[in-house]
């Protein structure tokens, strides 16, 4: 269809207001703006005019709309004319002369701008990161508790060993002193009876002997040791 | 061509053919909301495009300046009339 050629060129005037930067959360600021041709047209008309009427085309459109308007009197020239024109003049030599100087200055001060929010920025990023080392540094210490733990649970364990071994010993103890006294008792008993029974013995023994039997023991005694003196006599002399 | 249907009332200008114009503005949103929103949208255009940028132009304000030329002079040529040199053009 006709159309069809025209319709990009269309489409690219419907981006004559509109930027190819999009709306998706904290964008970073596009560098320079929409470009403009002696800084009142956008250039997006002289890019729609281009394939038809090539590089002169929106000049001869602006000049043959500049004599319509003109002879029309749709714009009258009157004494506010002189005075757009000496404005408008004035105007453009400003702009011409210290633009450079007024968008230095003005770049500066979003630098400045930019650097001091980059500054509180770095603070918080170094300050987080901080913390967060000294986050993962407590996580490290409650893991260490562990091992404190484990020697705590050391130490009870000994405390409670000790404790048992000084009642198995008490154990020990208190029933060998049982044991030990029923032994001292057995044995006093048993000497008690010799001593009794030897006591005893000793005793009729004694009585036993009466005086007719201790009369004939000594005389038998007496002629016993005669002999054993003769027979050493005789050994003596042999 | 057409990836999608898109409902008329939704398509951008420059895609609604001649034909459709009629009802496609018929089904603008007219309502006080909906004439805020356009304008609304239309300000954020032009701002992303011209003004919130890092180095912006002068072409930025300076077509907005023309612009206030143009529509005051438009709504004074009533009484700029009186001031034409020829009376018949």
């Amino acid at each position: 269809t006709s159309k069809s050629p025209c319709l990009p060129r269309l489409v690219q005037l419907s981006h004559l207001h509109t930027s190819p930067n999009s709306q998706a959360p904290v964008p970073a600021l596009p560098e320079k703006g929409g470009k403009t041709r002696h800084g009142i047209i956008p250039e997006e008309i002289f890019q729609l005019l281009y394939p038809k009427t090539g590089v002169t085309g929106p000049y001869v459109l602006g000049a043959g709309l500049l004599t319509y308007i003109l002879s029309k009197e749709i714009y009258i020239i009157n004494h506010e004319t002189f005075a757009a024109a000496c404005m408008g003049t004035v105007i453009i030599y400003g702009v011409r002369k210290f633009g450079p100087d007024v968008a230095a200055f003005a770049d500066k001060l979003n630098e400045e701008k930019v650097q001091k929010a980059q500054e509180v920025k770095d603070l918080a990023m170094t300050s987080l990161a901080q913390a967060v080392l000294d986050e993962k540094k407590e996580q490290w210490r409650a893991e260490g508790r562990q091992m404190l733990f484990d020697a705590k649970r050391n130490n009870v364990a000994m405390l409670l060993e000790t404790n048992r071994r000084e009642r198995v010993h008490m154990v020990t103890n208190e029933v060998k002193k049982r044991l030990d006294y029923q032994i001292a008792l057995q044995t006093l008993h048993r000497r008690m009876e010799q001593e009794h029974m030897v006591n005893w013995v000793e005793k009729n023994v004694v009585t036993s002997i009466t005086p007719q039997q201790e009369k004939t023991s000594i005389a038998k005694c007496i002629t016993d040791l005669k002999v054993l003196a003769k027979v050493q006599q005789a050994k003596a002399t042999a | 061509m057409a990836d999608r249907i898109v409902p008329l009332g939704e398509k951008r200008l420059m895609d609604v053919k001649l034909g459709e114009l009629g009802s496609w503005l018929g089904k603008r949103d007219f309502t006080p909301n909906g004439v805020l929103a356009s304008i609304r949208n239309g300000h954020d255009r032009y701002y992303n495009k011209y003004i919130n940028v890092k180095k912006g132009g002068i072409g930025g304000v300076a077509m907005l300046l023309v612009g206030y030329v143009a529509l005051s002079y438009m709504w004074e040529y009533d009484h700029l009339k009186h001031d034409r040199w020829r009376k018949y053009h």
